[in-house]
């Protein structure tokens, strides 16, 4: 029969579903980081000369910072000279030009993690993908459709190569390379990453997606992604992460910076499930990341809705910052760690202009030995009359020998703002397992229906095929969770 | 239908039920009375799964089959229902998602299919008018904020729908005015169809007016020191536990 104590030790022994690897020939530099590697990255992507001198500046800006030491996760030291920085599956010519260049085995693991990367089923799909594997983007799907409305949909080497001007022109001016020492690692050394424009007026008639996937051995991921909504547009953006099985960890250090400009929106939605270390808390992914947006338009909007269930350890705070009169900030997220998972996430809102307004919705699920912290800032600042903020953060635990955390920030400089905290902390109890088993109802049947509940007003914030994935994603990493 | 031998059963090595036996045929119901603090609850808990008791001693046998060896759920789809003293609230989930898993994992486990959403709609909605509850209570979450009275009668919603082999009432009329009373009554009685069998827990014999029962035991102190006729029932309000308390000391 189950008990709490048991529900805790099933829900340690689950397995990584995605934990195959991939068997392509890479080509990668030598471990380790210097001005040539970094020059090495330019010179492979054949990138502009401005792209080369915005790297090592970040680079040299980086030998001077210190690792951030506050966030409430423990790890053993990165040594970042045994890091692999540039990592490439070797294409039959130089770029693949079709899904038929592609190697199969590279089609094969998108198809294990089941991302329709085939052009029919992305027909019935509706989603385009922007698939990264590894650091180079190989395929890039409907891309003829979305030129046809001006929309720029690929990857962020090839922007730099088509649209330096857009890259010149907003590269940065989010994230600056010096504004965190991840950030400014991913400065010098992004891989590869996507880049979205969305020009005045238009409406991107469907979600656009990115599959990222870590494979080759020991390769830090630096993701570089760049969304930029002009006027009066609106795009909705899918992240969809996996990483495959390993026993070191791997660092991930990606940027996400956002651009709404007046009236826009931009709907920024992350599903990760990246490998979070066996049940002894070995391996997994090292997750730390730089997203924010910048809500630079009167009018404009940005949602980020974030279901994370993977990685070691993860240090993310997705954040808006609110210029723009009557702008709008959007926190949606829900972390589930388990066995000796730690996550450190939450959301800074930054309130500048007049009349602007975030929510923050964060909920937390805690099993095993694993410890979630909540860290969320609200600033507002003198001249942002009228703002007004909303922050709801629950926690829910399974079994007593997990944690949860929260941190609220709240820092208010108007005296016309109104901001509102609330907070709870629960649990899921053996007489709500009970009460659901007299039912019929299994107990991890069970674990599952409670947890989707206390996730309702975050799923319904996600696309709807998302919506679904991000469900079964939640069953499947606490399957197991009880007897 | 259930047959309990010789039932010992403990909680932290406490000793509450001390040699029960009891034998329920098909269609019968069984009222069984008691003082505060007798067992009647640990003798639900105890046959609906809870692992919160251990049993030393005895065995249960439910349809032929040992009782004792089967994980909760698969007694709730094998048709062995409790109503709950204290229904559990579970936020978050609505109440007619939680049926729906439940009718489901029932229909399941015999081999059937799912069953149609509409249908279901349709059966929820008329079984809920039947316990007067308003139909906006099928979309809150489980019990989340209800009353006494409409935790009670949501209890009796959920048999009505998941149709028990076996029913377990564990004080399902306390904390009910009398018209409430006479709600739940109906619908148990509406459930009465000669095969289905009842055991009716109760600490006044007000319920046993409306649902009149085949056979009545007092449980005093983890025995059962008493059994009868309906008759019992009302000699009982009469005299109180008194005399059955003292003779079980004696
Ligand atoms: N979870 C529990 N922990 C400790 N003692 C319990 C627990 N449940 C019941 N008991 C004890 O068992 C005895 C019988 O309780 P119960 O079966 O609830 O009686 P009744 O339902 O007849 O009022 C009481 O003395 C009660 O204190
Ligand atoms: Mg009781």
């Amino acid at each position: 029969m189950s008990t709490p104590t048991r529900t805790v030790e099933e829900l340690a022994n689950r397995e990584y579903e995605f934990g195959f690897i991939t068997d392509v020939e890479a080509e990668s530099v030598p471990p380790g980081l210097n001005e040539d590697v970094i020059r090495l990255i330019s010179a492979k992507k054949n990138e502009p000369d401005f792209l080369l001198e915005w790297r090592l500046k970040a680079y040299r800006h980086w030998l001077t910072m210190e690792e951030p030491k506050w966030q409430n996760v423990h790890y053993p030291p990165i040594n970042y000279q045994e890091v692999i920085y540039y990592s490439a599956p070797k294409a039959k010519g130089d770029q693949p030009k079709s899904l038929d260049e592609i190697d199969p085995e590279i089609l094969k693991t998108y198809e294990k993690l089941g991302i329709p990367i085939q052009e029919q089923e992305m027909l019935a799909g509706v989603v385009a993908v922007d698939a990264v594997f590894d650091s180079v983007s190989v395929a890039t799907t409907f891309k003829a459709k979305l030129n046809e409305m001006g929309i720029i949909f690929c990857s962020f080497s090839e922007a730099a190569q088509e649209h330096p001007e857009l890259i010149r022109k907003y590269l940065g001016t989010v994230v600056p390379t010096n504004d965190n020492y991840f950030a400014a690692l991913n400065s010098a050394v992004f891989s590869d990453g996507s880049f979205v424009y969305i020009p005045k007026g238009v409406r991107c008639p469907m979600e656009l997606s990115t599959y990222f996937r870590i494979n080759a051995k020991n390769t830090g991921q630096f993701e570089r992604t760049l969304i930029i909504a002009d006027a009066g547009s609106y795009v909705s953006y899918l992240e969809g992460c996996t990483a495959p099985m390993r026993d070191e960890n791997q660092l991930h250090a990606a940027v996400v910076e956002l651009i709404a400009h007046d009236d826009a929106t931009i709907k920024y939605s992350t599903v990760q499930n990246w490998y979070p270390g066996d049940k002894e808390g070995k391996g997994g992914i090292y997750n730390f990341v730089t997203k924010r947006g910048k809500c630079e338009g009167r009018n404009s909007k940005i949602s980020w809705t974030q279901v994370e269930t993977g990685s070691a350890i993860t240090w993310k705070y997705p954040s808006c910052i609110l210029k723009g009169d009557n702008s709008v900030g959007e926190f949606y997220s829900v972390a589930v760690t388990a066995n000796y998972q730690q996550a450190d996430t939450g959301t800074k809102m930054i309130h500048i202009g007049k009349n602007t307004r975030s929510t923050i919705v964060a909920k937390g699920i805690s099993a095993g030995h694993a410890q979630s912290t909540y860290r969320g800032a609200v600033k507002i600042l003198s001249g942002a009359d009228g703002a007004r903020n909303y922050s709801q953060c629950d926690s829910i635990l399974i079994g007593d020998q997990c944690g949860a955390h929260t941190f609220p920030y709240i820092d208010v400089q108007n005296p016309t703002a109104q901001v509102e905290h609330e907070a709870s902390t629960s649990k899921i109890g053996e007489d709500q397992i009970f009460y659901c088993n007299q039912r019929g109802i299994s107990s991890e049947d069970a674990v599952s229906m409670i947890v989707n509940g206390f996730c309702k007003e975050v799923f319904r914030e996600l696309p709807m095929e998302f919506a679904v994935e991000a469900q079964k994603l939640l069953s499947v990493s606490l399957e197991g969770s009880v007897g | 239908m259930l047959e309990i031998k010789n039932l010992h059963a403990t909680v932290d090595d406490r000793e509450i039920l001390k040699g029960i036996s009891l034998t329920i045929n098909p269609g019968e119901v069984h009222a069984i009375m008691g003082p505060n603090g007798s067992g009647k609850s640990t003798l639900a808990g105890v046959l609906s799964g809870r692992d919160l008791y251990a049993v030393t001693e005895g065995e249960v046998l439910y349809e032929g089959k040992n009782l004792l060896e089967m994980p909760p759920e698969e007694r709730a789809q094998e048709g062995l229902l409790l109503s709950f003293q204290y229904p559990v609230e579970i936020p978050g989930v609505s109440n007619i998602y939680f049926l729906k898993a439940a009718l489901n994992a029932k229909r399941k486990h015999h081999g059937e299919p799912e069953m149609d959403a509409m249908d279901f709609l349709l059966l929820v909605k008329d079984k809920i008018k039947k316990v007067n509850l308003d139909e906006a209570m099928l979309h809150r979450s489980v019990n989340e904020g209800f009353s006494g009275g409409e935790k009670k009668r949501n209890e009796v919603f959920h048999l009505s729908v998941l149709e028990p082999k076996l029913a377990i009432l564990d004080e399902t009329d306390s904390g009910l005015d009398i018209d409430a009373l006479r709600v739940v009554a109906d619908n148990i009685n509406a459930l009465r169809d000669g095969k289905r069998s009842f055991l009716v827990i109760t600490h006044y014999q007000r319920l046993l007016e409306y649902i009149v029962p085949d056979y009545v035991h007092v449980l005093v102190d983890g025995r059962i020191v008493r059994s009868g006729g309906k008759e019992l029932a009302l000699e009982l309000e009469q005299t109180g536990y008194k005399f059955e308390q003292e003779a079980a000391r004696a």
